[in-house]
């Protein structure tokens, strides 16, 4: 999936993650969180392998993290990039490339 | 195939969530609803109705829920939205689907055959997925005998008092004499078609009176719950749907002199002074059923 504009889900409210996708060559997530220390690896390998199963290769990602569980991440990451990519009114791959 | 058992669970408290809100839809199990019902309507601002559906999706197959059942509100058949709510809500596992604005037999069915459709698109057991509708205009209440028996999925109705109100041009008024013709009409129509009927939401937190007697005036007048937007409410509803201790002794006096009766052909008799006949029976049935949910209940019926 190609992100062809900048797009943003998502809050900084407690239980929730800010996702900012834009276009980029490559891939890079640039993320922080309220509790770095204990999840940052798991809360990154969430958001990557979310990109990953969308096909996102080409893509700056920030993730401003507040908490959010895994399921929270997965959706704002995913609105994100289906915002980014104009495909936000699509019908979504529910159980495939979104799960 | 569609649980009669699932159809007619015990559903005292009907808790609003909005999905746009994590903090909210991750763990409102610690409030032990019977019900949690899940927005993508109201509560959602047009442009993050994407977001909260992707939420949605992942709540329903992540959360351990622990038994609450999970109810979610779709938006209405006349916004471009509906039709890919249910999509998230059939391929999430939902327990039942909220139709909003239901105006005929016909907003029903359309939904039915949508949820089919999505049961049959994500490999979900055919007729797992149950409805309900909620009645929020003038029409609606007018169209109750019609969209009560529209579909066998069909657990119960609700009122949306807000809505109903502004389309009969009142407010509410807080002595409840605006709906009391919809609540009584609901009632009876639900109960004709044998499923379920829900009062609508108390939306004045701070008068916890005035939501105590609405909520026995609706256990009074045969509603099966309440919907509630806080979870303060919660323990309220489920206080007054629990039966005191002499009711449950009653009960259980009618239950067992009925079986024993019928067995020697005795129909009607007394009970602690209070003729009963068999018309009593599901009554006491019932009352032992809300005493068991409320854990007060150490019988042996």
């Amino acid at each position: 999936m190609e992100i062809v504009a900048a797009a943003m889900a998502g809050t900084l409210e407690s239980s929730d993650a800010q996702v900012t996708v834009e276009p980029a060559d490559g891939l890079e997530i640039r993320l922080s969180s309220s509790v770095m220390s204990q999840y940052g690896r798991q809360i990154r390998q969430v958001v990557a392998d979310t990109l990953a199963r969308l096909e996102v290769t080409g893509a700056k990602v920030t993730v401003i993290d507040k908490g959010a569980l895994d399921c929270t991440l997965k959706a704002r990451v995913e609105a994100a990039a289906l915002r980014g990519a104009g495909r936000q009114g699509d019908a979504v791959p529910w159980g495939g490339a979104v799960r | 195939m569609i649980s009669e058992a699932n159809k007619k669970r015990l559903r005292r408290s009907m808790m609003f969530l909005n999905c746009q809100k994590p903090g909210l839809i991750k763990d409102p199990y610690v409030y032990r609803p019977d019900s949690i019902m899940l927005d993508l309507e109201d509560a959602v601002a047009e442009n993050q109705k994407d977001a909260a559906r992707l939420s949605l999706y992942h709540a329903l197959r992540e959360i351990n829920y622990r038994g609450v059942e999970r109810v979610v509100r779709i938006n209405g058949l006349d916004t471009p939205h509906w039709r890919e709510d249910i999509r998230a809500c059939v391929a999430g596992g939902c327990d039942a689907i909220r139709i909003a604005k239901t105006e005929g037999a016909e907003d029903v069915r359309q939904v039915e055959a949508a949820v089919a459709r999505a049961e049959e698109e994500f490999g979900r057991p055919k007729g797992c997925t149950l409805l309900m509708a909620a009645i929020e205009s003038a029409r609606g209440v007018q169209e109750l005998r019609e969209i009560c028996g529209a579909s066998p999925r069909l657990f119960g109705v609700a009122l949306s008092g807000g809505d109903y109100t502004k389309d009969l041009q009142t407010t509410i008024t807080g002595t409840g004499v605006e709906l009391a013709g919809a609540r009584q009409l609901m009632v009876i129509a639900a109960r004709a078609a044998g499923i379920q009927c829900f009062d609508t939401v108390y939306t004045n937190l701070e008068d916890t009176e005035g939501f105590r007697r609405e909520v026995e005036l609706d256990r009074a007048m045969g509603f099966d719950g309440k919907s509630l937007i806080n979870p303060r409410q919660i323990a309220v509803v489920h206080e007054v749907y629990t039966p005191t201790e002499k009711e449950i002794i009653f009960a259980e006096k009618v239950v067992r002199e009925i079986e024993d009766k019928r067995a020697r052909g005795i129909g009607v008799f007394t009970v602690d002074g209070k003729m009963v006949d068999v018309a009593f029976y599901d009554g006491a049935k019932r009352t032992i059923a809300l005493a068991k949910a409320a854990g007060v209940y150490t019988g042996e019926l």
